[in-house]
């Protein structure tokens, strides 16, 4: 290769990339000497969205902010909501969404360790870890009723319970996933070429961590404790016993050793939970409206930390309700650990902080600090920019707006 | 001249190598599948894509070299089926051979790398030309080690003739079992020439979409694809005939029965490594094998040197 710059985009379509976004390198050889990350293909409007609709229907919105951590979402916004209405949400109905919480982490990090070894080109590992997941995929099918939006939670508690019939069908599946995630922990700790590929890449330190607010596995990886199941618990994690994994490799690797650890913990945290349980009403009644107030609420999301505000106005809509996705966290330390790494290496460097980027979508403005002009359009402009656009490449519409025209006259 | 148009097109040629080439494929990704924990595709999926990708239009980008572009995948083709023809199937001999047909089968496998090299380079896409950089930066990497490794037993049978190569082993069976550790480095080498897992690095589909053929649809893509399978099928088969050299001397069709038996055995070696790493870098790989392999295939060169000298 000679030693000149290429610049190489990766995305918004590409084979490594599982949404779209967009990534561009600066290469020098197989070098890369820098790295700019664009995001904002992928935005829905999921937060103004809700200030339309009701506290019942935008939870079903926010269960959708993420396909695979969907609970985390949905139940950091509950929270919020139940503070500021002041519900006392029944015992049983608190360990049910925790039981949740982590069958969700157990699949979201076995679908990580699957995406990992696809993007090392370790096919075999995908396809093992997959095969796994569908255990608690269907535990959860099991539990909810749905594989990925369990529509588990409602205002004031959970809309199922759990039956006695159900809690052995869940431990034999835990047993099970248990002696599996220990073979991948040998194959992790023992294969070389994994281990060749993960250590040494993707480096951040304890203190870059910390400067860049990276949250979860990645910033547990690089040496940070911090757990917000431990830190502030909610739910009923304050009554369990567990640890939070941290390591001390401040690499890839690392952070697949979290992951993995994570597991173990959740298997751990499963079983307490089906064994504390306490009897009782899953649920109780909450009010359509809400008093106002604001709230903030916290969770650990299989990403990393999940922050919601919910402000309420004392109707059934909230006045505003904003969400800061983990990978939203995380996204700034990517382009830290990618400089001056190999091409080869970005894919898993981007895959392990687990992005998932709807999640963190932002509809982006930007302004030209020369003339102070934004690239804001309002819906008339766009529209007028939208039509000569197309006239400039020869498509006229007023020829088709005065057929439509007509048409709906004649009906 | 019957013959010798029957010979090129249809056995030992062009059909014959297709057909068994399709079905190595389809036997690579079964056992892939099989061994992790999947179905796998049904037999005839090789040559449903080969058919399918054969109906497609043919898409030259507007920046590339078309002549280059679309004569790549015909040199790939035509080299691999040429060098088939010096392949010994049936017994000792091949269709064709000469003193030196060994060095002929190695340059004629070389080649497809350069066509690879040529075809992606002058995409002019960069995916293209990174993939088709590491293409060659590998070549340099792997043919070293395959050369050593191949040249041994060569050298301990005193000819550069595979049939003369066979002729030695059957009359000496104990030499085989010196050329084992050439043989584990020649299917370690084999996998850099067919750029399958660990080291496809050239068209790692997560980094560089498809490498080299990123910009190949189509047509040419079919006979590109087709052209990888007989290289799999041409790579097993020179394995076969300088490292596995026995039972040769049973009538052309056990010969023939135990020569596909050996092609399979190799394949299947080829998915089990596929399956069981992951993809290295490509400083990794050009460490690995010049520090790790090439000492390895000298190894081979001097025991072998040294058995020569000592049975003299």
């Amino acid at each position: 290769m000679p030693e000149r710059e290429v610049k190489l985009t990766i995305g918004p379509q590409h084979p490594m990339l599982k949404e779209p976004e967009s990534f561009l390198l600066t290469l020098r050889g197989e070098k890369i000497t820098d790295m700019t990350v664009r995001l904002g293909y992928n935005h829905r409007g999921i937060e103004k969205a809700c200030e339309q609709r009701t506290y019942i229907q935008d939870m079903y919105l926010v269960e959708r902010v993420c396909g695979i951590c969907s609970h985390s979402h949905s139940t950091c916004f509950i929270q919020a909501v139940e503070e500021i209405a002041g519900l006392q949400v029944p015992k049983r109905g608190l360990y049910i969404r925790t039981l949740i919480s982590e069958l969700e982490r157990i699949h979201s990090h076995l679908l990580w360790l699957g995406v990992a070894g696809h993007e090392i080109g370790f096919g075999t590992l995908l396809m093992y870890t997959w095969r796994d997941r569908e255990l608690v995929m269907d535990i959860l099918a099991l539990i909810s009723g749905n594989r990925v939006n369990y529509g588990m939670n409602t205002i004031g508690g959970v809309r199922r319970d759990i039956t006695a019939e159900q809690i052995p069908q869940i431990l034999s599946a835990i047993d099970t996933l248990e002696e599996r995630t220990k073979y991948y922990i040998q194959v992790g700790t023992q294969e070389i070429t994994l281990r060749e590929r993960l250590s040494g890449v993707g480096k951040l330190s304890r203190e870059d961590a910390t400067h860049l607010g990276a949250v979860g596995p990645t910033a547990r990886a690089s040496g940070v404790n911090r757990d917000v199941r431990r830190d502030d618990p909610y739910a009923v994690y304050g009554e369990l016993s567990f640890n939070v994994i941290t390591d001390e490799h401040s690499d890839v690797y690392g952070r697949t050793l979290v992951r993995v650890g994570e597991l173990m913990e959740s298997y751990k945290l499963v079983r307490q939970i089906l064994k504390q349980m306490p009897d009782g009403p899953v649920v109780v009644k909450a009010p359509r409206k809400i008093p106002a107030g604001q709230a903030v609420s916290r969770y650990e999301a299989p990403r990393g930390e999940d922050v919601h505000y919910v402000k309420a106005n004392g109707s059934d809509k909230p006045e505003r309700v904003k969400v800061r996705a983990p990978t939203l966290a995380n996204v700034q330390v990517v382009a830290h650990m990618l400089k001056d790494g190999y091409l080869a290496d970005t894919p898993i460097v981007i895959a392990a902080i687990d992005p998932c980027f709807s999640c963190t979508d932002r509809a982006i403005a930007t302004t030209n600090i020369d003339n102070g002009r934004t690239d804001r359009m309002d819906w008339p402009t766009l529209r007028k920019y939208g039509i000569d656009w197309y006239s400039k490449q020869g498509i006229d519409f007023a020829e088709l707006n005065r057929k439509l025209r007509t048409m709906r006259e004649s009906n | 001249m019957t013959e010798a148009l029957f010979n090129i097109f249809v056995f030992p040629g062009f059909l014959f190598v297709a057909v068994f080439g399709l079905t190595a494929e389809y036997v690579d990704r079964k056992l892939y599948a099989l061994m992790q924990n999947r179905i796998g595709p049904p037999w005839f999926q090789p040559l449903a894509d080969f058919i399918k990708l054969s109906a497609k239009e043919d898409v030259v980008p507007q920046n590339a070299d078309a002549l280059v572009f679309k004569m790549m995948p015909i040199v790939a083709i035509t080299s691999i089926l040429t060098a088939f023809l010096y392949m010994p199937m049936w017994g000792s001999k091949a269709l064709f051979a000469f003193k030196g047909d060994l060095v002929v089968v190695i340059y004629l496998l070389t080649v497809p790398t350069l066509t690879y090299f040529l075809g992606g380079w002058y995409s002019r896409s960069v995916y293209s030309m990174i993939g088709a950089a590491r293409s060659l930066t590998q070549l340099f990497a792997y043919e070293i080690p395959l050369f050593l490794s191949i040249l041994a037993p060569a050298m301990l049978a005193d000819t550069w003739s595979l049939s003369e190569m066979s002729v030695y082993f059957s009359t000496h069976p104990w030499a085989i079992l010196c050329n084992l550790l050439g043989f584990v480095i020649a299917i370690i080498a084999l996998l850099g020439k067919l750029e399958k897992v660990p080291f496809d690095i050239p068209e790692a589909e997560t980094e560089i979409v498809a490498g080299a053929f990123t910009e190949y649809g189509g047509r040419l893509l079919a006979i590109f694809r087709l052209a990888i399978d007989m290289e799999l099928v041409v790579g097993a088969s020179l394995l076969a005939a300088v490292f596995l050299p026995f039972g040769l001397g049973y009538g052309p069709a056990a010969g023939f029965a135990l020569y596909l038996v050996k092609v399979l055995f190799i394949i299947g070696l080829i998915s089990l490594a596929r399956t069981i790493v992951a993809r290295l870098r490509i400083d990794q790989m050009i460490n690995f094998c010049w520090k790790v392999v090439a000492p390895l295939a000298f190894l081979q060169f001097i025991a072998d040197l040294i058995i020569k000298g000592a049975t003299r």
